[in-house]
C-alpha cells in the first residue's frame, strides 16, 4: 500500500492517534507515520449544517500525501456529503487522500457510557476502509470484511478490522490466517 | 431489509443528474465505493444525451434545475426509455413537487439531505424490484415462445373447431379429454390447454399410460421412497407430484388396465395418494387432461373401461379430426414442418413442387400429422435441389391409392396395421391378437412407421 500519514485535521486527542497508527502498521505491514495538527479545516465548515465537508478536506490534505503513498486525515467534527445527512468518512476511490471523523465513533452520543477500547477499535476500521478505498477496493459482503459499508455503529462493531482474504490478495496483500474468508 | 437483497452491482448503471457540481460527484463517488457504474449529467439536454449513448438502469434526478426541470425531464425520460427507473431528489419542504412526481411514474423520492441508508436502501430496492419485473416478462417471453412453437395448425373447418374449443376451455379448471387418432396431435391441444391457463407458469407433465405395466405405471404415476423394491435405491417423485400446481397430461388412457383405473379414479377424485412403499398422504393440486384414440364407450361396454373413472375424465371433450378429413391444412403444415427442417438442417430447402404436393394431398395419413411431419423431415434431408420433389418422398405416399397393385410389402404392412389399430381404437393388445404378431413388436412397428 505504501507510506501512509496520518494527519489531525483541527482538534484530535494526540493518544488516539499513535494508537491508530501502531494498529494500522501492524494489519497493513508499511510505515505509518502522524504529522502535527497544523490544517486549518474552516474553509471546509458549513455554518449552516454545523458539520464540515468531507469533500472539501479531501482537497485540503490531498497534497500531504508522501510519494507512492496515502494520506489520511483524522477529524473530530462530524462530516458530510452535500445530499447526503452525513458520512463517517469519504476517500479518493483509487486516489491519494481518505478522511474519517471519530464524531459519531463516540459512544456518548448515542447515550451510552463512554468506551476508549471500542472507540480506538471503531476508528482503526473505519481508517481501514476508507484506505481500502484509496487502494481501489469497493463495498464488499463477506462477513467481517472491512470493507462492509457501515453507516452505523452498530455495523462498525460486527465487522472486523481487516480486509477478507479476497480483498487483500486485491489490493497485493498476503492475508492474515485471521482474514475473514466468503 | 436491503442486506438480504441481492442486486448485481457490476451490472447497475445510475445516471445522476443535478446542476450543483458538488451534488454529482459527492454522489458518484458515494455510489461508485459500492461498486455501481455511474455517470453525472449538469443538465436535462445532457442526461439525455447520456441516455442515447448507453443503457442505464436507474437516474436520481434533482427536481429544480435551470432550463428543464426536473419534472419535465423525467416526462422526457419516460418516453425516451419507458424502462428507466427514476428517483426523484426534492429539496427540503418541496414534497407537494415530489408527490407529483410520483403520480407521474417515478419510482420514489428522496428529500435533500438525505440519510445515507435510506438512499441505499431505495436505491437497491428500485432495483431489486426491476429485476423481479424482468425476471417476470423474461417467463412471460418464453412461455409464449413455448407456446407458439408447439402450435396446434390448420386452417380448415375442423382445426378452427379444435382451436375454439382449446380457447373456451383453457381458462377454466375443467378435465378435458382429447379424442382423435394417433398423430393427430392431441399432446399439442392438451399443451396449449396449459398454456393458456392460470397454471401456465407451473409444470405441464405428460405421461403416457400405455407400454408400462401395472407396477411400472404405479411407480411412475406415485413415486416410490427409497427401499420399496428392487432397484430403488432412492426416494422418486412421481409424475403426480411433479404436476403440483400445474397440468397432469394422462396420454393413452384408454390403456390403463383395470387396477390401474381404479387407483387413477382415487386420486383424481381426492388429490391425495401415498408413495410406492411409503405411509404419508401427499397432497397435489393438478388439472387433468387426457387422450385417447380408443373407442372407450365400446371399451366401457365390453367391461374393461370402469364407467366411473369414464364419467370423471369425459367431461369437456375436444376431437381432434384426423388429416384425412382436413385436407385443406396439408398444404400449409408441410410448409411449416419444411421451413422448421430446412432450418434445423441448415439445407436451402424452400418449396414443394407441385407433383410432390399433389400426391400428399391425395395421401391418406394413417400416421395423421405426425407421418406428415416424419416425411418432410426425410424428404428435407434427402432432397438434393432447393425444391422437394415426388421422388424425395417416402414410397408410400409416392404411390396413389388408385393403383394399390404397386405397393411394396412394407407400405403394405403399414397400411393394414394402421387399418387394424384404427378399427380397434388403439387397443394394441387386440390389434396385436387380430394381426398374429405379440404386443412388442407391433410396438416397434407402430414406432417405426409412426403409426401414432
Ligand atoms: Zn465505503
Ligand atoms: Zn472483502
Amino acid at each position: 500500500m505504501g507510506p501512509i500519514l496520518i494527519v489531525a485535521v483541527g482538534r484530535v486527542h494526540p493518544g488516539g492517534l499513535t494508537a491508530l497508527a501502531h494498529r494500522l502498521h501492524t494489519l497493513l505491514r508499511t510505515p505509518v507515520s502522524e504529522t502535527i495538527p497544523d490544517i486549518d479545516p474552516q474553509s471546509a465548515f458549513d455554518p449552516s449544517r454545523q458539520q464540515y465537508r468531507s469533500d472539501l478536506l479531501l482537497e485540503l490534505i490531498a497534497d500531504r500525501a508522501p510519494a507512492d503513498g496515502k494520506v489520511l486525515g483524522v477529524v473530530s467534527h462530524d462530516l458530510f456529503i452535500p445530499v447526503l445527512t452525513y458520512v463517517f468518512g469519504e476517500a479518493e476511490l483509487g486516489g491519494r487522500a481518505a478522511v474519517v471523523s471519530t464524531f459519531r465513533l463516540h459512544n456518548e452520543l448515542y447515550g451510552l457510557e463512554a468506551d476508549a477500547v471500542l472507540l480506538h477499535e471503531r476508528l482503526v476500521k473505519e481508517a481501514m476502509h476508507e484506505l481500502g478505498h484509496t487502494v481501489g477496493l469497493l463495498h464488499c459482503y463477506t462477513p467481517g470484511c472491512v470493507m462492509q459499508p457501515s453507516s452505523h455503529t452498530d455495523l462498525v462493531d460486527v465487522k472486523s478490522e481487516m480486509f477478507c482474504r479476497n480483498c487483500a490478495l486485491q489490493v497485493g496483500l498476503e492475508p492474515l490466517p485471521t482474514s475473514p474468508v466468503q | 431489509m436491503p442486506e438480504t437483497i441481492k442486486v448485481d452491482h457490476q451490472t447497475a448503471r445510475l445516471l445522476v443528474v443535478d446542476d450543483e457540481a458538488v451534488v454529482r460527484t459527492s454522489l458518484s463517488r458515494w455510489f461508485e465505493e459500492d461498486g455501481y457504474q455511474v455517470a453525472a449529467a449538469s443538465d436535462a439536454a445532457e442526461a439525455l444525451r447520456f441516455l442515447q449513448l448507453q443503457q442505464f438502469d436507474l437516474a436520481l434526478v434533482d427536481i429544480r434545475m435551470p432550463g428543464m426541470d426536473g419534472m419535465e425531464l423525467q416526462e422526457r425520460l419516460r418516453q425516451v426509455c419507458p424502462d428507466l427507473l427514476v428517483i426523484i431528489i426534492t429539496a427540503f419542504g418541496s414534497v407537494d413537487t415530489a408527490v407529483q412526481a410520483l403520480k407521474q411514474g417515478a419510482f420514489d423520492y428522496v428529500t435533500k439531505p438525505v440519510d445515507p441508508d435510506h438512499l441505499s436502501h431505495i436505491v437497491k430496492n428500485a432495483l431489486a424490484q426491476r429485476k423481479l419485473t424482468e425476471d417476470k416478462s423474461r417467463l412471460e417471453s418464453e412461455v409464449s415462445r413455448l407456446a407458439s412453437s408447439g402450435e396446434f395448425k390448420g386452417e380448415s373447418d375442423g382445426a378452427r373447431k379444435v382451436k375454439e374449443l382449446v380457447t373456451t376451455a383453457a381458462p377454466t379448471d375443467t378435465t378435458v379429454m382429447i379424442r382423435g387418432e394417433s398423430g393427430t396431435g392431441k399432446e399439442l391441444v392438451a399443451r396449449a390447454l396449459h398454456m393458456g391457463s392460470p397454471r401456465r407458469y407451473f409444470p405441464f407433465i405428460p405421461l403416457n399410460c400405455g407400454g408400462f405395466t401395472d407396477s411400472l405405471l404405479e411407480s411412475e404415476l406415485f413415486g416410490h421412497e427409497k427401499g420399496a423394491f428392487t432397484g430403488a435405491h432412492y426416494r422418486r417423485k412421481g409424475k403426480l407430484e411433479l404436476a403440483d400446481g400445474g397440468t397432469l397430461f394422462l396420454d393413452e388412457v384408454g390403456n390403463v388396465s383395470i387396477k390401474m383405473q381404479m387407483d387413477l379414479l382415487r386420486v383424481l377424485e381426492s388429490k391425495q395418494f401415498v408413495r410406492v412403499g411409503g405411509t404419508r398422504t401427499v397432497e397435489v393440486d393438478f388439472r387433468t387432461i387426457c387422450a385417447t384414440n380408443r373407442d372407450l364407450e365400446a371399451a366401457m361396454r365390453s367391461g374393461e373401461f370402469r364407467e366411473d373413472l369414464y364419467y370423471r375424465l369425459n367431461v369437456f371433450v375436444i376431437n381432434v379430426p384426423p388429416l384425412r378429413e382436413r385436407r385443406e391444412d396439408v398444404s400449409m403444415l408441410a410448409q411449416h414442418f419444411l421451413s422448421e427442417y430446412a432450418r434445423a438442417t441448415n439445407k436451402p430447402v424452400e418449396s414443394i413442387d407441385t407433383d410432390a404436393m399433389h400426391c400428399m394431398m391425395e395421401y391418406r395419413w394413417p400416421g395423421n400429422v405426425r407421418e406428415l411431419e416424419n416425411a418432410i423431415e426425410r424428404a428435407v434431408v434427402v432432397c438434393p435441389s432447393r425444391s422437394i420433389r415426388i421422388d424425395d418422398l417416402p414410397e408410400d405416399i409416392r404411390h396413389s391409392p388408385d393403383h394399390p397393385d404397386d405397393l411394396s410389402l412394407e407400405s403394405m404392412e403399414k397400411r393394414h396395421m394402421a387399418d387394424v389399430l384404427r378399427r380397434t381404437g388403439g387397443n394394441v393388445t387386440r390389434a396385436a391378437a387380430i394381426l398374429g404378431i405379440n404386443r412388442v413388436t407391433l410396438y416397434n412397428k407402430i414406432r417405426k412407421y409412426s403409426l401414432r
